[in-house]
């Protein structure tokens, strides 16, 4: 992959993590700890500031790169949990990836880390209601469809709505959590939208 | 090397994993190593998993570690400060399903008595049940 367009993907989930920093606190709040905008805003902040190291890097390990660099700083459970997706889809990248299956398989690789690392399957009301969608909308598409990517993570998303939470802080406010969108759905669909906005030349 | 298991406290707060290993210097004394660390990189409420890995790495000793956590991502955080520790020195690590502070209590009892790192953990988690 061009420097370039690593470039561009760190810049464009950066611009779109630091626009929408308070509304993903703001949804926190609501059932959370009020701290996921601040977090993200914090890791995507430390990629960006190592963006021309990790644009250097083969595809694999610059995923690598960025995801320890978000262990490292963000300071909440989404360090380790966007950690794990983008280390996992990094070790699972060929060195040369040549089609859209071999990124449905490295995003399928990473999906599973945050399963793992999170302890959750779906329907919880996490950042799995959009992760787990797009991988199996990656896999079963035969070419890169960027409009149905962009439905299946928003459908994900509004899903998690009318979901009780049984993971995580909001679990301890169970019924109170139905009614509100789950911040991590919603920070994992903002930047599926920033990484389809890469790929769609925006 | 310490012949006890040693205690480590990871909060989202400075000042609780401060209390905390206080309390258990006070109520156990000062044979078992405890390290404790809270707040993320920036002094703020949350964890860091670089500090977690350097405390873990204060205390340890032939017996393991014992870790107690508050909530969320202190556990996750911990469990990522776990995995980059070598592969032998993971085995002796074992994070402790118990309330923050009683658990860090009772562990570090357990551990001065000479418990073993499955005892310590078995102690502190008994606070569950």
């Amino acid at each position: 992959m061009e420097p370039e367009t690593i470039k561009a993907l760190i810049g464009r989930t950066h611009a779109v993590i630091l626009a929408h920093a308070e509304e993903l606190t703001d949804l926190d709040q609501a059932i959370g700890d009020g701290d996921h905008g601040i977090n993200m805003k914090r890791g995507f902040d430390a990629i960006a500031a190592a963006a021309d190291t990790i644009a250097e890097l083969p595809c694999g390990k610059a995923l690598e790169k960025a995801g320890m660099t978000l262990v490292m700083s963000v300071g909440g459970a989404s360090g380790p949990l966007y950690g794990s997706l983008l280390m996992a889809m990094g070790k699972a990248m060929p060195a040369e990836p040549a089609s859209p299956g071999d990124f449905a398989n490295a995003f399928q690789a990473g999906v599973e880390a945050v399963m793992k690392r999170g302890k959750s399957q779906g329907g919880e009301k996490t950042m799995l209601e959009v992760l787990l969608p797009v991988a199996a909308s990656l896999k079963d598409a035969d070419a890169l469809d960027i409009g149905a990517l962009r439905e299946t993570a928003d459908e994900g998303l509004a899903s998690t709505k009318d979901m009780k939470a049984t993971k995580g802080r909001a679990s301890f406010l169970g019924e109170r959590s139905i009614g509100h969108l789950d911040p991590g759905a919603r920070s994992s669909a903002l930047l599926i939208h920033a990484v389809c906005d890469v790929i769609e030349g925006k | 090397m310490s012949n006890f298991v040693g205690i480590v406290i990871v909060s989202h707060s400075p000042n609780v994993a401060k209390g905390t290993a206080d309390m258990v210097r006070e109520m156990v004394g000062d044979e078992v190593k405890v390290a404790y660390c809270g707040g993320n990189a920036d002094g703020g409420l949350g964890t860091d998993v670089a500090t977690i890995h350097n405390a873990i790495d204060s205390v340890f000793g032939a017996q393991g570690v014992a870790v107690l956590v508050d909530l969320g991502g202190a556990e996750t955080n911990s469990e990522m400060a776990i995995e980059m520790m070598d592969e032998e020195r993971q085995k002796k690590i074992v994070i402790c399903n118990a309330p923050i502070v009683e658990g860090a209590v009772m562990a570090a009892t357990e551990a001065a008595g000479g418990g073993s790192l499955d005892e310590v953990r078995a102690t502190a988690e008994e606070f569950l049940s």
